[in-house]
């Protein structure tokens, strides 16, 4: 079984999506149990792969490859390592607790509905493990489709909107996205003779900087439209405003991160004389700090509780890149580590809203108030989202966030200085909005009588609260899983960076192993002082 | 039982408790529903607790207080309290144990916490990102962890009097443990990252009770106002650690210290403008956490939360933790002689600044708020001229008599059934003798009168200011001044309060009563403590004392290493100009006191004709030199409203306005596109059709159908024929 792992992991919402087709619309109970159960057997079936993936093996795991259209050269090739094992896992996980977060929210067309759902995540994870460029750019749009229909049918009352203008401009991006790659693939059968989509065959063909450059920025334009960077962010408060909660959720906790997923794993290691100029470095880094400020200000004014959220996540996802383009190992462990508390933080507030737009079918800021005294339980839930989302430490955010300003700290000061306003404007939108809504009195009638959050729907949140703590405490196993991708990329974007002067044999802080002065300086602590940590050791 | 190898117990006693209340506090006490939810925003809500409508049903029997609604409250009662008693005892077992140690210094890494990559250094080297979960016990962490579960018990059992009849008591005690959980990690952390872990928990738990009667907005805006200015400091914080980790490599205190006493600092990067960012950033942190001039605002908001709150956190224990953290960096602050004086010079200018405010303040609340600040800018004073064990000396005493003040204003509060206006008061100190005589204490205890806490503390900064290397007489100067306000404004509290004529309202005056037992007996222990916690720190020029009552400064010697070299310094000062200048600090403070006495004592009408005199000075001070307005016209309504508001329309219009300019160019041309098809293009087919069609027109008019109409046109057509080959 282990060595299809992973087409298990990819293939099984799509079987139970296949069985759903099966079910009679009438049965509207056997459906949603159906797509529960679909839901978390995509996520248990891909339990297996915390289990078995093996923490500091260089390369992919659980690797899989068949021939797919040989005159092409594309390839059904499948693969994981620590960033798309933290990514898969984050799908799983998301998918489930949103199709199970849908139980009373969707009423019509049902079936539908859930095989939208079911189809979306085979989509995501399939990004996330493809190896070939080919299935890849398959998966990735195969992923607009249902997002288009999930937003334009069960959405708001601008649906359409907001959906043909996330379908068409995601798609604007893919497209040039894919210009790039044809010249990559074209480049790469000039110089070798052969036809192939292979991620790793592609990587060994040598590109002119000026070649290199082009299709960095047509990779650009296809990732940064997706993640969103400013100034292409704006389909999505349109998008996130318009759609079903679970949309909402799906789109910010998973669609995003495809985006940073793939600037990680195409645009810096494929072209990592691009990655490393100057100019273009700079231009994303200042995008990235632009993204952060100003997402996180147009935030504070919102009216709209889902606009406000949405917002603060540009203002996230700007940290996220921010740490891919400090090019430094803090920096990128530091962004996929706060693309997966993005997704739980702003996930949770996802469904937070959603909790109360199934009470209430307003998101108008104004129309709440006082809140915390009719649902006391809301109350708490809402402020652990809003706390993790705001990077209090001890949950996951804080570790994210620092571990990002460290990285982009390294690679120039100035970045970290005014990324860091970012920390202080999420404290003030965040804690606004919790004001807002939850305290002072209730001063509207229509939320005297509002039932507090039920069983199955504090269930949802609970996954989420307890991987939040957990990030937040014990971060450690992640960035052992993250340590050898990030320096995989390191390694590939700036030869040598490990290899720097001053290095303890095991990596130890140069305080302590280089200066052997220092260290004897060092009054001995009488404390029984356990072994040095092993973070440090690979 | 080695108490230090259980250390890491310390914090988690009281987590156990907060986490114990968070989850199953409600069984415990089970809240009536309350009848702020069943009110309509229609009409405006009694205030709670305090508010005087709520109090009325609560103090309708005679002091029982009512019976306990839920059987169970006790256990709360018990367990809270009872936590943060455990946390003292072994506190006080570790600390024992440490003195016992001949390096007092005890350090424990439980695990790694923050485990990042390796990165590069200013220098070039690579290090490790990472910090650990560890405690490190020395000197100075054992005199904070005493303070904060000390003063913290003693507080947590005046609560369970003050709370009694508050909605939320578990929800109240479930936060207090939190907070002390928070400040313990705070004090014990063995680096800057954990300690910032509790500087942020503290934070947490300060908006969290700042916010307690969360049903008033100002509750709500205060405790908010607290968290953003707190993280405006933080963030300062934050790059000040980043700035540490590429020059020095770690945030481990030992390892700090140790590299920057060793001078091996990456010394080709690092120059002493990059460790005087580094100091400036760590006190930027500090002057939000500690009420700082600029980011003192917060603190006297803050005083929308319960009293014991603002006794424990806005004034004995977590407004200091700027105090400990730059004591903490001692060895930083002692390279960076230039953040030393901004420091010292902060320290001093909110020490007068604030005390000129709490001069004119109405609400008894505000003016011991004001109070803090000014007290805490002494402690950065102290700091300031290199004189750190002086700081945590005074956070020590100030802690005693600052948590008694507030503890008193709270019974005061109680008696006055909800009152804090002093303008309203007068004449108690005979219906609460208890508190008035342990406010008289602590009051005389801040004003610096020999032989009481604060007279050891304070006068040891105003010398240190005069006398040490980095002093002058103009920041002594200000110290001083500072010291007759500090008198005057506290027996203007005293005497609008305690003594005088009644001003009370009279349907309150029926229920003034004495607070019960476990309101007093901490008041009383808080007042043991304001007469005998400075005497751990007799003046040197007092030698017919033995050492034993110098014994602060013995301990803490070890955690500033090299500033006792400093001190050393000091010698060449006389003793009488010590003897004088302490003359003159207890003179300045009589005369405060007297001057107080007189104006609001004996001759009432003096302060209103100086009032009058000074109209615009005092609305100046009244309405606290409008900083607050400053600020809000400058950063909350201009640069993050006004931002905020400027940039969304901006996203509206110039960003998405570009996005569906696109879409609405594409549909133009696809219009124009359309309008060229149908008529251009296709007009051209259709056109030629046209043509044909009009060609052929009069030759369909010939096909009529009509047999008879033929038939003629062939008769026609015949005979045209017929006749032209006839003429032919």
């Amino acid at each position: 079984m282990d060595q299809h792992l992973l087409s298990i992991v990819l293939l099984t919402p799509l079987a139970g999506l296949l069985v759903l087709l099966f079910i009679p619309a009438k049965s509207r109970n056997l459906i949603r149990v159906w797509a529960n159960l679909a839901g978390l057997a995509g996520f248990l079936i891909s339990l297996p792969l915390v289990w078995r993936f093996q923490t500091g093996v260089p390369g992919y795991q659980f690797e899989e490859r068949a021939d797919w259209i040989p005159t092409l050269g594309a390839h059904y090739h499948l693969g994981m390592d620590g960033i798309s094992l933290l990514l898969v896992m984050l799908t799983t996980l998301m998918g489930f607790l949103s199709i199970l977060s849908s139980w009373n929210a969707i009423q019509d067309r049902m079936k539908e509905y859930y095989a939208m759902f079911l189809l979306l995540q085979t989509g995501m994870i399939g990004v996330f493990l493809s190896l070939d460029f080919f299935l890849f750019y398959v998966f990735w749009e195969l992923v607009l489709v249902p997002m288009y229909f999930i937003i334009g049918v069960w959405g708001g009352p601008r649906k359409l909107y907001a959906a043909i203008k996330f379908f068409l401009y995601t798609l604007a991006g893919s497209v040039l996205m894919l210009l790039g790659i044809l010249t990559l693939y074209f480049q790469h059968f000039k110089q070798f003779g052969f036809y192939t989509f292979e991620i790793a065959d592609l990587m060994k063909t040598d590109l002119t900087l000026g070649m290199q450059q082009w299709v960095f920025w047509a990779f650009f334009l296809g990732f940064a439209i997706k993640v969103p960077m400013f100034p292409f962010h704006t389909w999505l408060p349109d998008a996130h405003v318009e759609a079903p909660t679970a949309g909402s959720v799906i789109l910010a906790a998973v669609l995003l991160k495809m985006g940073t997923y793939g600037f990680l794993r195409f645009s810096l290691p494929l072209l990592p004389r691009a990655s490393m100029d100057k100019t273009i470095v700079e231009v994303l880094a200042v995008l990235s700090i632009v993204g952060i400020i100003y997402g996180a200000l147009v935030s504070l004014m919102q009216q709209d509780w889902k606009k406000l959220v949405a917002y603060s996540s540009v203002s996230h996802l700007g940290f996220c890149t921010l740490g891919i383009f400090s090019m430094n190992p803090n920096g990128i462990a530091g962004s996929v580590l706060q693309q997966i508390n993005h997704g739980i933080s702003t996930g949770m507030l996802f469904l937070v809203i959603g909790v109360i737009y199934e009470r209430r079918h307003t998101r108008e800021i104004s129309e709440y108030g006082g809140l915390a005294h009719v649902m006391p339980r809301f109350a708490v839930i809402f402020a652990i989202a809003m706390l993790s989302s705001a990077g209090l430490p001890l949950l996951n955010g804080f570790i994210g966030e620092f571990t990002i300003l460290q990285g982009a700290f390294e690679a120039n000061r100035a970045w970290a200085a005014f990324a860091v306003t970012g920390v202080i404007l999420g404290a003030a939108y965040l804690l606004w909005l919790y004001q807002r809504t939850m305290l002072g009195q209730v001063t509207n009638g229509k939320n005297l009588g509002l039932p507090d959050m039920s069983f199955r729907e504090v269930a949802v949140f609970v996954p989420l609260i307890a991987w939040a703590i957990w990030i937040g405490v014990y971060p450690k196993p992640y960035f052992e899983i993250l340590r050898e991708p990030v320096r995989e990329i390191v390694e590939r974007v700036r030869p040598g960076y490990f290899q720097a002067r001053g290095q303890g044999p095991g990596g130890v802080p140069a305080v302590a192993a280089g200066r052997g002065q220092v260290a004897a300086a060092e009054p001995p602590a009488p404390g029984p002082r356990p072994p040095a940590p092993a973070g440090g050791d690979r | 039982m080695n108490f230090l190898d259980q250390i890491w117990l310390i914090p988690l006693f009281p987590l156990l408790g907060a986490v114990l209340m968070l989850l199953v506090g409600k069984l415990l006490d089970p809240q009536p529903h309350s009848e702020l939810a069943v009110a309509p925003g229609v009409e405006p809500v009694a205030e709670h607790g305090h508010g005087a409508a709520a109090h009325g049903h609560g103090h309708d029997g005679p002091s029982g207080h009512g019976g306990r609604p839920g059987g169970l409250k006790f256990l709360v009662s018990l367990i809270c309290p009872g936590m943060v008693l455990l946390s003292f005892i072994f506190s006080a077992g570790a600390v024992w144990r440490l003195s016992q140690q001949t390096q007092r210094v005890y350090q424990v890494v439980q695990f790694t916490w923050l485990a990042g990559m390796p990165f590069h250094m200013a220098n070039g080297h690579l290090a490790m990102f990472q910090a650990d979960w560890g405690f490190l016990l020395d000197p100075l962490s054992s005199v904070m962890i005493l303070v904060v579960t000390g003063v913290g018990f003693l507080i947590h059992v005046y609560s369970i009097g003050y709370m009694a009849h508050d909605g939320g008591y578990y929800r109240f005690f479930g936060y207090l443990n939190l907070f002390v959980f928070f400040m313990l990690m705070l004090v014990l952390a063995n680096n800057y990252a954990l300690l910032f872990v509790g500087w942020e928990g503290v934070g947490l738990c300060s908006y969290l009770l700042i916010g307690f009667y969360f049903h008033k907005k100002s509750a709500g805006d205060a405790g908010k106002k607290a968290f953003v200015v707190n993280r405006v400091g933080d963030a300062g914080f934050i790059l000040g650690m980043l700035l540490m980790l590429s020059v020095l490599g770690t945030v481990r205190f030992t390892d700090v210290n140790a590299a920057l006493r060793s001078g091996n600092f990456a010394p080709e990067v690092a120059g002493f403008g990059v460790l005087s960012a580094m100091s400036l950033l760590l006190f930027v942190g500090a002057t939000g956490k500690s009420a700082q001039f600029p980011l003192y605002v917060w603190l006297p908001d803050a005083m929308e939360g319960p009293t014991p709150v603002s006794a424990l956190i806005h004034a004995a224990t977590m407004v200091t933790a700027g105090v400990y953290m730059v004591a903490r960096s001692a060895a930083l602050f002692q390279l960076t002689p230039s953040t030393s004086t901004v420091v010292a010079v902060i320290g001093a200018f909110t020490a007068i600044l604030a005390a000129t405010i709490a001069l004119v303040q109405n609400d008894i609340k505000r003016v011991l708020a004001y109070s803090t600040v000014s007290q805490l800018g002494y402690m950065f004073l102290a700091l300031g001229v290199g004189a750190y064990w002086v700081a945590i000396f005074h956070l020590f005493t100030h802690a005693f008599f600052k948590a008694l003040l507030f503890l008193g204003s709270g019974s005061v509060i109680h008696a006055m059934s909800g009152e804090q206006n002093m303008c309203h008061m007068g004449a108690l100190k005979n219906k609460i003798p208890i508190t008035h005589w342990t406010m008289f204490v602590g009051s005389v205890a801040i004003a610096g009168i020999p032989g009481l806490a604060g007279f050891f503390s304070k006068d040891e900064i105003l010398w240190q200011a005069y006398s040490s290397p980095h002093g002058s007489q103009i920041l002594w100067l200000v110290g001083l001044a500072t010291a007759g306000l500090t008198a005057f404004y506290m027996w203007r509290l005293m005497n609008l309060t305690f003594y005088g004529e009644s001003r009370v309202a009279p349907e309150v005056a029926s229920h003034i009563h004495e607070s019960p037992a476990t309101m007093t007996v901490p008041l009383v222990l808080l007042a043991v403590g304001s007469v005998f916690a400075g005497w751990l720190g007799t003046p040197k020029l007092w030698s017919y004392f033995s050492d034993n009552f110098r014994g602060f400064e013995r301990w803490l010697e070890p955690a500033f290493a090299s500033a006792a070299v400093e001190a050393a310094k000091e010698g060449e000062h006389s003793a009488s100009t010590e003897w004088i200048l302490m003359g003159l600090s207890v003179a300045v403070a009589i005369i405060g006191i007297t001057i107080a006495r007189y104006f609001y004592h004996h001759k009432p009408q003096i302060p209103d004709s100086i009032e009058k005199a000074v109209k615009p000075l005092h609305t100046l001070l009244y309405n606290k030199w409008y900083v607050d307005e400053v600020y809000d016209f400058l950063f909350v309504n201009g640069l993050c409203k006004g931002g905020g508001l400027v940039f969304g329309a901006f996203d509206r219009d110039v960003v998405d306005g570009g996005v569906n300019g696109a879409g609405w160019l594409t549909r133009f041309s696809a219009t124009v596109s359309m309008w060229w098809d149908k008529w251009i293009i296709d007009g051209a087919v259709r056109f030629t059709s046209f043509f044909v069609k009009m060609l052929s027109y009069p030759v369909c008019l010939l096909q009529t159908g009509r047999v008879q109409a033929y038939a003629f046109f062939v008769v026609i057509g015949a005979l045209v024929f017929f006749g032209y080959y006839v003429v032919r």
